[in-house]
């Protein structure tokens, strides 16, 4: 017999990911999640601008890996508290997860989460965590066709950042193509370039949180 | 893989719930903007179900197509460019090309199963 079902094959995830939302509400806690493809510099970027952001606000970081500690190794240099999932094995971060993660997390006293996606352009962006904004990183190295080649990635995102913009002068990257491909899938995408390593353009990204993080203290 | 077993999960439920015992064919429903690969959800269910009651059930996936609503004038319409999905997908009543909103492509669901 034929059973109508009719039901979101992602919907555990999903009802798990409203329960963050709302935990996070009640905290005002910002929630950001960081996504894009492998060394495309998330945890740079985090490195180079948790240290402005400590001096305002109180800031923790759930690093997502398929395995080792390395990059919450990193963060946690910055002093910024780091809370390390592994993945074994699977290619993006579920709301189950972050769940779990948060039993060792204080949110009364934060500000700002910073989760830092799997490094992959596909499977995280089909698994909200409860963000209030989702953040997607494209490095100059991995060419200019991105937007155009995983759109869902860049439709479901809330700002793009072009990292490694100090190896614009030695490759051929189109900023201009990468950001309208980008913006025709997206036309309410923030924009902004800059070179985690190097510190440039660090500034309107930061801005750009302490506006968001004001915005969430504003709320309830 | 974390798909496939989501839908073992509902799937099992939806069979307990109805008394029945095998399963002969799940029918769902994947819009064509999913990061969802036919072959790849197809694999994954047929290896997570060896040995269970699901064995050997019929996986029928059904692409929902794109329509868009156009950001500009509001025409809906249905774009059907393969290679570069809905980039450049221009509108049949004004032309615009950009900032569309997705309206169905996005979906991932479940729609019936077949079991006794």
């Amino acid at each position: 017999m034929q059973i109508q079902v009719v039901r979101k094959i992602l919907e555990h995830n999903e009802e798990t990911a409203k329960r963050l939302r709302d935990t996070f509400s009640r905290h005002r806690t910002l929630v950001l999640n960081l996504m894009s493809s492998p060394g495309a510099g998330k945890t740079t970027l985090l490195e180079s601008t948790l240290g402005t952001l400590q001096r305002s606000f109180n800031t923790a970081v759930i690093e997502g890996d398929i395995s080792t500690t390395r990059d919450a190794e990193r963060i946690a240099a910055t002093g910024a508290q780091t809370l390390q999932i592994n993945t074994d094995g699977a290619c993006h971060l579920d709301s189950s997860m972050v769940l779990q993660a948060l039993e060792h997390l204080d949110l009364s006293e934060l500000d700002i989460l910073f989760i830092e996606n799997v490094g992959n352009l596909v499977c995280p962006a089909e698994f909200e965590l409860g963000e209030d904004a989702t953040i997607t990183l494209l490095s100059v190295p991995e060419g200019d066709d991105k937007p155009e080649k995983y759109p869902g990635m860049f439709a479901k995102s809330h700002a793009l950042i072009l990292n490694k913009t100090d190896l614009l002068p030695f490759l051929t990257f189109d900023v201009e193509r990468a950001k309208t491909a980008a913006m025709t899938v997206n036309k309410d995408l923030e924009f902004f370039a800059v070179s985690a390593a190097q510190g440039d353009g660090l500034q309107d990204w930061t801005r750009w949180i302490a506006e968001k993080v004001r915005g969430k203290q504003a709320t309830g | 893989m974390s798909v496939a077993q989501s839908l073992i999960d509902i799937i099992k439920s939806e069979m307990d719930k109805n008394a029945v015992t095998t399963l002969q064919a799940v029918k769902v429903k994947a819009g064509r903007i999913n990061a969802i690969v036919p072959e790849a959800l197809d694999m994954a269910f047929q290896s997570l179900t060896k040995g269970t009651a699901m064995e050997g059930a019929r996986l029928e996936l059904e692409t929902v197509p794109l329509e868009l609503e156009c950001g500009v004038c509001g025409a809906r319409f249905t774009s059907a460019t393969e290679d570069t999905l809905f980039l450049h997908a221009e509108c049949p009543e004004c032309g615009q090309e950009f900032g569309h909103k997705v309206v169905t492509g996005r979906e991932l669901y479940i729609e019936y199963i077949e079991a006794d």
